[in-house]
This record gives C-alpha cells, structure tokens and sequence, in this order.
C-alpha cells in the first residue's frame, strides 16, 4: 500500500514537472505582459512533432532532438510575438483570448494537415526504457530521467532569473514597464526574448512528454486547460507559483485516476475551483 | 440610413455625449423596434418560403443564434469572458432530452425544466464568477464546463455518455403539432420561442438595469458611488443568460431528439464566442447574425473538409481582432458613419 503510494506520488511529480516546464513560460508572458495565451500548448505540440520528425524520419539521437524541439519552438515564438502578438499586449483581455483561439485552432488544423489526426508513436533509446530501482522502489526510468532533466532546467532558469543581468532586466520589466524603460532597458526586446524562450521551454516539455501526454493534433486544446490551471493557480508571473501548482496538480491528478478512476479527470477540475475560489490571485503573489 | 444606424449602434454609452451636456431622453429607455428591426425579423419566415429543403438548418441557426444571445448578455453587456458557457446549453439539452426519455414528451414544459435546472445552475455558479478577474472568471467557467462534460462522459447509463442520448419521445407541440421530418414544427417552434424571448431581453437590455451593466462594463469602480451593487447585478444577467442558454439547449435536444456529449464540450463554447464576436458582441443582433454567417458556412466548408474548416475559423478569429473589431455589424456601421459623415460635408 505505502509503496503503491509512493509509486502513484513518484508518477505525480513526473507528471507536475512536465507540466511545470511547459507552463512556465506562460507564466512568465502572461504575468509580464497581461497576455492571456491560450495557444501557449501550440508551442508545446509543435516541439513534440519536430521532436517525432527527427527522430522517426531523420534518425536524430533522442538526446539530441530536444535542443532542437526547443529551438524551433523558440524560433517559432520569436517571430509570431514580433509580427502579431505585441500588437496585441495593449488590448482587451477578450481580444487576446479570440486572438489566441484562432491561432490554436490553426495549429489543430495545420497539425491534422501535415501529421494526420493520429497519435505519433515514440520509441525511446533503450536506456529510458523499463525500470530502475531507487530506493526500495521500483519506477519508470523514463520518468526519473524527466524529473532530472525539469529539475536541470529549473535551476538554469533559476540562475538566469536571479543571477544574471538578463534575468534583471526581466525582473525590471514585469514589476515596473515605465520605469524600466527610463533606466534603459529595451522592454520590448526583453519581452521578445521572454516569449522565445517560454516558448522554447513548452516545445522541449512537449518533445520530452509525447511518452507521457501522448502527441496528436488535438494536444493544444486538451492540455489548454492543465497548462492554464498551473499559471492561474500558481499565480502569474512568478517561477516558484506554477512550480508548486504544478506538483500539486500533477500528484492529485495521478492519485485521483488511480485510486478514483471512475470520477477521472473530476479531481483536478474540483481542485481547481477550490483553489482558485481561496487563492483568487494565485498561490503565490508577485511581490509587488 | 438614419435608421439603420440607429438600429445597429452598438449599445455602448458613447464618448460624445459623455463630454457634452447630456440631453435627458438619450439615457431614458427607448425600445421603440426601427424599420430595419421588423424587416430582420421578417427574414427567417421568407427563408421559410425560399429555402423549404434547409428547414431544419435554419431552425438550428435559431437556436444557436438564441444561444448566442445569452452570451452576449453577459459578455457584450456586462462584460463577463466566459468559456464555458456550453454547461448552461448542455445542461437545458441533457435536462429536457430526459425527460423526453423517461416519458414526460410535453415539450414546453420540458423546455421550461431545462430552463429552471440551467438558471439554478447558472445562479450557483455566478457567485464564483463574480469573485475573480477575467482569467479567473476564464479557469473558472472553464473548469465548471469541464467537469460537467466529464460527469456526463462518466454518467453513461444516465446520458449515454459518448453515444449520446437517444430515444426522446418529444410529444406533440401544444397536444396537437407532431415534429415532422421536414422540420416545419421545429421551424415555427423555434422561431416562436426565439423571438419571445429576443423581445423580453431587448427589453430587458434597454431597460435602466441594461444600462447599468454596460456602466458596470466600461467602469466597474465608478458604478458602485452610483448606487449600484455590482456583483448583486452581475448575479442577476449571469442567471438570466443560463436560463436563455438552458432553453436554447433544451430547443435544440427536443427538434434533433438527441443530445451529444459535444453540447457540453470546450469547441462549443469557443465557437459561440467567434459567433458573437464575428456578428459583433453587445448588439443582441450581432448574436443572431454571427450565428446564421458562422452556421452557413460552416455547413458550407466543413461538407468539403472537416478540417480546413477549422483552420479558417482560426485564421478569420485572428484577423477580425487584429483588423475588424466589432464584427459584422460594426463594420456596417463604421461603414454608415462614413456615410453620414460624407453627406455631412457635402
């Protein structure tokens, strides 16, 4: 019992951490920007299938895939912040919401045009493949090996926050626009490269979680929902808020589809209506 | 063209009579219906005569179109985003197909339980609405959206889960009137109830109440030093617009005598909002003209290709709120103005 237990806890963080690495650049653009982006899971699908395509069609080394799935997502971000996005930071939050659905919608469909409406199939190398015994327990390798890579990134994202001078000009910039502006810094170029590499982090969570969420054109709409609930109950603009939502999500999810499959998907929905009605600003406040 | 302008202004309180001294009669409720109002209306009863094989088409484009009306009761007028608002339509669809089910067929007061179950509903969930700002109003609509698709995707021996439910026996319309197969019933039934209702909310919308709600829209803080209990009214439209999607829902179990699990799912709430927002939001017609636009082609394109349709809708939501703000009819009306203004000078 306990170590069933602590197996379904174990499946639950391997659960949250992906979903942390892919809502957390969300986090940051909507906390920074006011943008609600409902597309952000579009950036996530788009690494999962450049991830699929380099390793079924091209040969690429797993290892090696998910720079690049992060890359294109970055790419891929960098220029639709710069031609359409910033056009909308200005306006209505129902403005950017439409905006969002539409290109969501797009990207379902344009998925469904190039890959087809199937699911992709992954094959891992052989060493993520089965079980390895940690500490009296006997887990997926596949999912020790995520939650090392989330923990890796963490940290870097961490650093860069805190320890670097880009990562205080971000800081500058989600306090205060104006004045961060006054002191010389390029807000705007700040912001584009914000988005870039939100959006590089979803395409390396979704090129890392086609084994665990799966891969098909319908990916944006059905974790839309998951990857929203990480940013509005951790609290937008924070790293530490979806980092802890994210766990707690991830941990009852799993529990609530092992021990309570009959009521399924009803355990998160419920929680997060709990949640959001005590903590209407998020877990975690931003300092202001 | 004074008349048309009239009848498609958006019900906004404009800036200019804001800055200049305001004239008494422009706030005072006026619900006189315009010519053009009568000739809109006249529309669907020619369809009926023109277009006798797509019975059954536009008595749908109604029903969405009355679906579409209560969201813009509570997003073009009170200003309230909500992406779940297919729980409301579900519930009323769910509520009146089973009752057709287990033997009660009379269709109006199945129609009204739909309507009650969807309004109690809707009041419940108001109180959570009103509490946070738009992206937790959008999670939390979202998620109460959710969970009833996932209550009826599990409830299967209740609402035939992802088969849907099927095997209404709706009984004939005022003991009298059987649906037929052509739709007719259907057609004048939903017209009926359409335009009953349409009538009690453009007054309602019109009245000091609609006008408070766009107060509350374009300046929350300001309306309580009005007098105004802000959320008691949000309250107030949110009911109003579940009982209006909980009918449109039941409208819509009892002409096709089924109801998929698709009535309660996350596309239909995002497709009602491109409707309202491609007929344009806070006009109550924009709803009903959103709907026929969007259903028609929707009928149109998605019989070559289920997909491109999607990608289509996706590109014209981007680009009516990068470019055309104000859907349909306010680009008519941008259109008028310039009209005007050109007479004007001339």
């Amino acid at each position: 019992m306990l170590a069933n237990f602590a197996g379904v806890l174990f499946d639950g963080i391997a659960y949250g951490s992906l979903l942390f690495l892919i809502s957390v650049g969300l986090s940051v653009t909507m906390g920074m920007m006011n943008f609600i982006n409902l597309a952000h899971g579009a950036f996530a699908m788009l690494g999962g299938y450049v991830s699929v395509t380099l390793l079924s069609a091209l040969g690429v080394p797993f290892l090696a895939s998910l720079p690049l799935a992060f890359i294109a997502s970055a790419v891929v971000g960098l220029v639709l912040e710069r031609l359409l996005y910033r056009r909308l930071y200005k306006a209505s939050h129902l403005d950017q919401v439409l905006f969002s659905i539409g290109l969501t919608f797009m990207s379902v469909a344009a998925a469904t045009y190039f890959f087809g409406p199937t699911q992709q199939p992954v094959t891992l190398p052989e060493w993520l493949r089965g079980q390895v015994h940690i500490l009296g327990l006997d887990v997926g390798a596949y999912r020790v090996f995520l939650i090392g890579v989330v923990v890796l990134v963490t940290i870097a994202l961490g650093l860069l926050i805190e320890r670097t001078r880009f990562g205080a000009q971000i800081r500058a910039s989600v306090d205060n626009q104006t004045a961060s502006a006054g002191l010389g810094i390029n807000v705007s170029l700040v912001f584009s490269l914000t988005f870039a590499l939100g959006s590089g982090l979803a395409g390396l969570g979704g090129g890392l979680g086609i084994d665990v969420l799966g891969l098909d054109p319908s990916f944006p709409i059905k974790y839309m929902v998951y990857f929203l609930l990480v940013v509005a109950v951790g609290g937008a603009g924070t790293i530490k808020g979806p980092l802890v939502a994210a766990l707690i999500l991830g941990v009852f999810d799993v529990a609530g589809k092992y021990y309570v499959p009959e009521i399924g998907a009803f355990v998160i929905y419920a929680l997060m209506v709990v949640l959001l009605i005590l903590f209407p600003a998020g877990l975690i406040r931003r300092k202001a | 063209m004074n008349a048309m302008t009239d009848t498609l202004k958006p019900a906004t309180v404009a800036k200019t009579t804001m800055t200049t001294i305001p004239t008494a009669h422009l706030n005072l409720p006026n619900d006189r219906w315009r010519p053009l109002e009568i000739v809109f209306w006249l529309l669907p009863i020619a369809a009926y005569f023109a277009f006798p094989g797509y019975l059954v088409l536009i008595s749908q484009i109604m029903i969405i179109g009355l679906f579409a009306l209560s969201l813009d009761l509570i997003l073009g007028y009170a200003g309230i985003v909500s992406l779940g608002h297919a729980a409301f339509f579900g519930l009323g669809a769910y509520t009146a197909g089973l009752l057709a089910v287990h033997g009660w067929g009379e269709p109006l007061s199945g129609l009204l339980a739909g309507a009650v179950v969807a309004g109690i509903f809707g009041f419940i969930v108001s109180f959570l609405v009103v509490r946070g700002q738009d992206l937790t109003r959008l999670m939390v609509t979202l998620g109460i959206c959710l969970m009833l698709h996932e209550a009826a995707n599990k409830a299967s021996w209740l609402t035939g889960g992802v088969d849907g439910l099927s095997g209404m026996m709706v009984g004939n319309l005022f003991g009298r009137f059987e649906f037929d197969l052509n739709g007719t019933v259907a057609f004048w039934y939903s017209f009926a109830v359409l335009f009953i209702l349409f009538v009690v909310l453009r007054r309602l919308v019109k009245s000091p109440f609609g006008l408070s709600l766009i107060g509350i829209r374009e300046g929350v803080r300001r309306m309580p030093s009005l007098g105004v209990n802000v959320n008691r009214r949000l309250i107030a439209i949110y009911t109003v617009s579940a009982v209006i999607a909980g009918v449109a829902g039941g409208l819509l179990a009892q002409t096709t005598q089924f109801v998929g699990l698709d009535s309660l799912g996350f596309p239909r709430s995002a497709e009602l909002l491109i409707m309202l927002v491609l007929g344009g939001t806070g006009r109550l017609y924009g709803a009903l003209i959103g709907a026929a636009v969007f259903m028609v082609a929707q009928d149109y394109i998605s019989g070559l290709n289920p997909a491109y349709w999607q990608f289509y809708i996706g590109l014209l939501l981007a680009l009516i709120v990068l470019f055309a703000r104000g859907g349909i009819l306010g680009g008519l009306e941008k259109l008028a103005a310039g009209f005007k203004s050109k007479k004007e000078a001339a």
